[in-house]
């Protein structure tokens, strides 16, 4: 058994070479999450592809944002921490009002026939808006929706959104599908 | 004095280092499993606008990345002030994106090709005009998921 003599590692270094690594991995380490809004681009606009279906006014939803930072909705000039509440107004049009958009009645899964809305919301910018207001606009109206979404899922499930499984989200996400468009880059104006 | 002399008779034992290694071997493995590794260089100030309805970005390696921004001083005498696009490590035009994201496509597998996201990396200060280009190049070559970076706001 001349095995039994081998001396033993010395671990005294193990320290050293622990701390070399721990202090490279801090120095490489960016701590932030890369996080943002999610958002879909249209797809490229085909010459051959008929002209999209004409939509009501009624069910247009106008926001315009100018070079000054200011945003208009269908022309008014608003605020942006009003737009929210407009945006939720618009897209659920509680009391089915003339002005605010018509409703279409499909199926979903776990509600049945339920009205969906048929609003649009259209984003326009200026070249010369600056993408600070730009997101700001964005956040607001993505609130808009999360916020609907969050309600129907408290008042239908009695749970938040985030905490449903996939199928039930799928279809309030149906129910409260984000329809923003942004419309072809062109100068709003001043 | 009276401290000091009574050193080397006996006294209080030294700590024992003997756990030191686990310690930072814990410490270790926490940097290690948070670690994202910086990928570009930054050129552009980045300062990003914030928002509240963050989604944070799933598989980072599926993401292709978009600097926009005003170079950094050191590039104002060659880019001038104007906000500049960076790809990776180099100043970009809008006609450099369709052939960024055809070489980013083709190092991923085909099959993932589809869950690729091009987050937009934009200084809150840039102006439309320059985000609106780089969408309409993004379209020309249908990279549509994309993913405005921005940062968290504290609400309220």
């Amino acid at each position: 058994m001349a095995r039994r003599d081998t001396p033993e590692i010395p671990s005294g270094a193990m320290a050293d070479i622990a701390f070399m690594l721990l202090i490279f991995f801090l120095v490489a380490t960016t701590m932030d999450v890369d996080s943002g809004l999610a958002r879909m681009l249209p797809p490229k606009l085909d010459e051959e592809m008929p002209d999209p279906p004409e939509i009501k006014e009624r069910n247009v939803f106008v926001v315009q944002i100018n070079s000054q930072n200011r945003v208009a909705l269908k022309g008014e000039p608003v605020e942006i921490n009003q737009l929210k509440d407009k945006a939720k107004e618009f897209i659920a049009n509680p009391n089915d009002l003339e002005k605010l958009p018509e409703k279409e009645i499909k199926d979903v899964e776990y509600f049945g026939p339920y009205n969906i809305s048929k609003g649009v919301i259209s984003l326009q910018n200026d070249n010369g808006t600056s993408y600070e207001t730009y997101i700001a606009v964005q956040n607001e109206l993505v609130k808009a929706y999360n916020e609907l979404r969050e309600d129907l899922a408290q008042s239908k499930f009695h749970k938040s959104f985030e905490e449903l499984d996939e199928p039930r989200q799928s279809a309030i996400r149906k129910i409260y599908a984000q329809k923003i468009s942004e419309a072809e880059p062109r100068n709003v104006g001043k | 004095m009276a401290k000091f002399g009574r050193k080397g008779k006996g006294g209080t034992p030294a700590v024992s280092t003997a756990s030191l290694p686990d310690i930072v071997f814990m410490l270790l493995f926490f940097f290690m499993v948070t670690t994202v590794m910086r990928t570009a260089d930054l050129k552009v100030k980045n300062n990003l606008p914030s928002a509240t309805e963050l989604k944070k970005l799933e598989k980072k390696s599926l993401v292709s990345y978009i600097y926009v921004g005003e170079p950094k001083r050191q590039f104002v005498k060659l880019f001038g002030t104007e906000p500049r696009i960076q790809l990776n490590d180099q100043f970009a035009t809008v006609s450099d994106i369709e052939q960024f994201i055809i070489s980013e496509r083709e190092a991923r597998d085909e099959k993932e090709v589809p869950f690729m996201t091009t987050s937009l990396k934009v200084d809150g200060k840039a102006k439309m005009g320059i985000v609106t280009d780089i969408k309409q190049a993004l379209r020309e070559v249908n990279a549509l998921k994309i993913n405005y970076s921005s940062r968290k706001k504290n609400d309220k």
